[in-house]
């Protein structure tokens, strides 16, 4: 028996080990907030029992019952490590849960709603003059005034690395009195200012002027004081914790949220979500999940539209060229492309019909009325390989003794297509669009890099064709256009915008034309943006192909009344994701039921 | 002895240093830097010239915009005051504390996993050796865990327990309608979210030990050793103790190479039950490139790798005689 003495001793020695690393770290209670605890209790009076949990052995002892928590997953890609709203990184809901911005945007109705400010108007053409919402209060029971609002904008005007270009038109905000502020322009570009105001969130003037410029951005904001429906509850590695804002302005103006927490879940592998929207363990899933049509057409999840596409469009996914190499320089070379990926096979054989075809101007669906279509017509790319052959050969490339299309000089063509490795719907339609390419003679090549690699190819330039779908739904397409024609050319870590490269004066002079008109003035801005759509569909300088969905799959167990297609239905858009909220998703958390238990 | 573990501790030093520094490197030879991949995440939302600016303000807070000699006298200079940096896709985060927020559920996973595996598998195997029927009927199911791959088995012990059955909680580290506290409740939350990922590396483990001890009882067995100590008319029992002190030794090796590891064995595991540990921080500090958070990580797997050599250095001593004349200049 000595031996099994020794080794029973070695265990012990590693047991030791082990107790004194994690006694090191075990995570102590949070001790509750007063007004946490006071929302608990309030919620608490009106708590139906739990009805059955997705943890079973935990039932007993839930810190957030079942019935009065949403949980949510889609948004968070690693654990929560900021709570600073100024930082494009914070936390799910952050922005539209905590700090609430001037106006919300509802890219369906296309309407601006009046948040924490009560109207916003140009007095003149250098003058925003913005009325507060009367009555709000900060979480820590400080009054919400003009005087936040004024420095917030002065912020953003005076710190460049929170994202804005404000300080480009002469910006300074003034907080005339309690309730209004008053912007001045020098240089007023409409169309950022009114995206400004319902992107930007407004910060505690009373707690965030104590920071240096340079402290704004390095602070975590922890457990900080925001005006929106939810506070800090607590976070995880693996979660974040939101509860009920009990003294939130919302109440009282007579749109109160339902759940008493919001419990958001850091992604993990897709099976888990999936799994996990199965068995009601998760309300709302912000994840792509492959095939999930099939599980709607059988009753286990639901989507915004009951058949396909399924999901609403988020933002457009195009193939981007470089159009500082040949022959992808060549506007004739592009448009053959442009005409000969087959992107109905991506939508089918790849998604599965839960992505819709993206119009030849790649405008999204909420922008249909920018799209010229007398243009589109005459000039709009279809999936055509005949014509993306001749227009080929009519621009001077000839088939080599390979079958592949040779540069005008008679040197071959290959070219390389990368998507970040894993992302698996991008990796099959890289597949379906390098068939297409080849179906018409143009040799292609998969170039597998992972995502920090692919960064780094495109924003040195080093690629032939990648797919991008940065630009997300806006209340207007100036962003659109100002992503694919932005100049100057920006390189290096920094670059975010034009990727293909391509330097066009008069579109860019263009787009900002159309970034001083007034966003109220929709025949200058259809004008202006139909020279824009006949510039992109004779030159392709990015190849629209299809519109990423708003993925959003729901389950119905604990909360219903989900924003969906029908008539009967309210139609918020239905997502966590960071900036939807402020479009509108804040008011699906208003029109939420509860399912009642089960006798 | 002392001439020993000097010597073992002198090598494990120069282990160190050389590891820490390629540790260092490995990162920095990737393309593309975390900044980059950080603000590129961040997409559209910043203005062009934000953009850059935001560049700027992480490189100066990360200290990246430096001469790569100066990073790295850097790297040592902190790790010495035993600061690992601070993460970048976590928003400055110490890395010490995320490691140490992830150690826990790693430890708490991998070393019942390991030594429970170990201790039944070189106990069973040593059985299955001598017993017929557990030989032709338990083994083959062993046989069939150890070849399966390890994902497949996971997402099958997921689907079964957790879907199936609806038993155990697919994905997390306790419960999410929980907050830590030292109650009976949360204890049983920890346990039930533990117990899949547990399972599946055990029942993957304990097969590859059990074939391999029952081999090598069978070899010991028909050593020369064991048929004169049979001869003699040794009992049955006793024979079969020496040849198990015999056959264990290599399983010794084979366990220090398991707990070197230990990292990385869990790194599935945790993915597939969204388990939080020290694998899934892994992955994400590769997918975000994040240097400091990676070398970190690396850190202290050089470290567990170390550690864990010492400990079965000293282990071979207990087990071995031959080590301990060794050591004291005689020789076997």
């Amino acid at each position: 028996m000595a031996q099994r003495q020794r080794l029973a001793a070695m265990l012990a020695v590693l047991g030791l080990v082990v107790t004194a690393c994690s006694s090191g770290a075990t995570p102590t209670p949070a001790a509750p907030s007063a007004a946490a605890s006071a929302a608990a209790s309030a919620a608490a009076s009106a708590a139906a029992p739990a009805s059955p949990s997705a943890a079973p052995s935990a039932a007993a002892v839930e810190n957030y019952p079942r019935a009065e928590t949403l949980y949510t997953s889609g948004k968070q890609y690693g654990a929560p490590s900021t709570w600073n709203p100024l930082d494009p990184n914070a936390a799910m809901g952050t922005v539209g849960l905590q700090y609430e911005t001037l106006f919300l945007y509802d890219p369906l109705a296309d309407k601006f709603t009046p948040w924490l400010a009560e109207s916003g108007t140009w007095t003149d053409a250098n003058t925003y003059t913005i009325k507060v919402r009367q009555g709000v209060q900060w979480s820590d029971g400080q009054p919400f005034t003009a005087d936040d609002v004024a420095f917030t904008i002065g912020l953003a005007t005076s710190i460049k690395a929170l994202g804005s270009n404000l300080s480009d038109f002469g910006t300074t905000a003034t907080a005339t009195d309690a309730s209004t502020v008053v912007v001045k322009f020098t240089n007023p570009a409409y169309q950022e200012w009114s995206t400004w105001t319902y992107n930007s969130p407004i910060v505690p003037k009373h707690i965030w002027s104590s920071l240096a410029n340079e402290d704004i951005l390095k602070t975590t904001n922890e457990n900080g004081i925001g005006t929106g429906p939810y506070m800090y509850k607590t976070h995880a590695d693996d979660r974040m914790v939101w509860v009920k804002n009990p003294n939130w302005w919302g109440i009282a103006a007579g749109h109160p949220v339902m759940p008493n927490y919001i419990v958001d879940i850091v992604n993990g592998a897709n099976s888990t979500a999936l799994g996990m929207v199965l068995q009601g363990g998760l309300d709302l899933s912000n994840n792509f999940l492959p095939g999930v049509a099939e599980l709607v057409n059988r009753g286990y999840v639901q989507t915004y539209f009951p058949t396909a596409p399924y999901m609403l469009s988020a933002n457009t996914a195009w193939l981007i060229p470089n159009t500082k190499k040949a022959p992808l320089s060549d506007p004739q070379f592009r448009i053959a492309i442009a005409d000969a990926i087959n992107v109905n096979d991506v939508i089918s054989k790849d998604y599965g019909g839960i992505v819709s075809a993206a119009n030849p101007t790649g405008l999204l669906p909420s922008w249909d009325k920018y799209v010229d279509k007398s243009v589109v017509a005459s000039l709009g790319p279809k999936y055509d390989p005949a014509k993306a052959k001749s227009i080929l050969a009519a621009a001077g490339y000839k088939a080599g003794s390979d079958g592949f299309v040779t540069n005008k000089d008679g040197s071959p063509i290959k070219l390389t297509i990368s998507v970040p490795t894993g992302w698996s719907d991008w990796e099959v339609a890289r597949d379906i669009i390098i068939s297409s390419l080849k179906a018409v003679g143009i040799n292609t090549e998969s170039k597998p890099l992972d995502y920090n690699g692919l960064v780094a190819a495109r924003n040195s330039g080093n690629f032939d064709l990648l797919i991008n779908n940065d630009m997300q739904i806006a209340n207007t397409p100036w962003g659109y256009y100002d992503y694919i024609f932005h100049m100057p050319l920006i390189t290096g870590a920094g670059e975010n915008r034009n990727f293909e490269g391509y330097e066009n004066p008069t579109a860019w002079a263009l787009v900002q034309q159309l970034d001083k008109t007034q966003v109220t003035d929709v025949a200058t801005m259809q004008s202006i943006m139909s020279k824009l759509q006949t510039i992109q569909l004779t030159n392709e300088p990015v190849i629209p192909m299809w519109y990423n969905g708003l993925w959003s799959q729901v389950n119905n167990t604990v909360w219903t009344n989900w924003p969906c297609a029908a008539d009967t239905c309210n139609h918020s858009l239905p997502s966590t994701w960071n900036g939807y909220w402020q479009m509108g998703a804040v008011n699906m958390l208003t029109q939420l039921k509860p399912v009642p238990p089960a006798q | 002895m002392r001439r020993y573990f000097g010597r073992k501790l002198l090598v494990y030093g120069l282990t160190f240093f050389i590891a820490a520094t390629i540790d260092w490197l490995i990162p920095r030879f990737m393309p593309g830097d975390p900044v980059q991949s950080l603000v590129s995440r961040q997409g559209f939302g910043l203005s062009a010239a934000g953009s850059q600016a935001l560049v700027d303000y992480y490189n100066r807070l990360f200290g990246l915009g430096r001469p790569i000699w100066e990073q790295y006298l850097n790297f040592w200079v902190s790790l010495l005051h035993g600061d690992l940096g601070r993460s970048v896709y976590l928003t400055g985060r110490p890395v010490t504390s995320v490691i140490m927020s992830a150690v826990p559920y790693t430890l708490a996973l991998l070393i019942p996993a390991i030594l429970l595996s170990w201790w039944l598998g070189n106990n069973f195997g040593a059985l299955a050796a001598r017993r017929k029927w557990l030989d032709n009927v338990v083994l083959p199911i062993g046989y069939i865990f150890t070849a399966t791959p390890y994902m497949w088995l996971a997402i099958i012990v997921a689907w079964v327990f957790g879907f199936i059955l609806n038993i155990f909680p697919i994905s997390g580290g306790y419960s999410y309608s929980m907050e830590p506290s030292w109650t009976l409740g949360f204890l049983g939350s920890l346990l039930s979210h533990w117990f899949m990922p547990f399972i599946s590396l055990f029942l993957v483990q304990f097969g590859g030990w059990a074939i391999g001890m029952r081999n090598m009882i069978i070899y010991e067995l028909d050593a020369d050793y064991s048929r004169y100590l049979g001869a003699l008319g040794a009992p049955s029992g006793l024979v079969r103790r020496y040849a198990f002190r015999n056959a264990v030794l290599p399983q010794v090796t084979g366990l220090a190479l398991q707990l070197g590891v230990i990292v990385s064995g869990a790194l599935v595991t945790e993915i597939v039950f969204s388990y939080p540990g020290i694998g899934k921080l892994l992955l994400a500090a590769i997918q975000n490139e994040d240097f400091f958070l990676l070398q970190g990580i690396f850190l202290f797997v050089i470290g567990g790798v170390l550690i864990a050599n010492f400990l079965v250095d000293i282990a071979y001593v207990l087990v071995d005689p031959r080590t301990r004349v060794g050591m004291s200049g005689g020789t076997a």
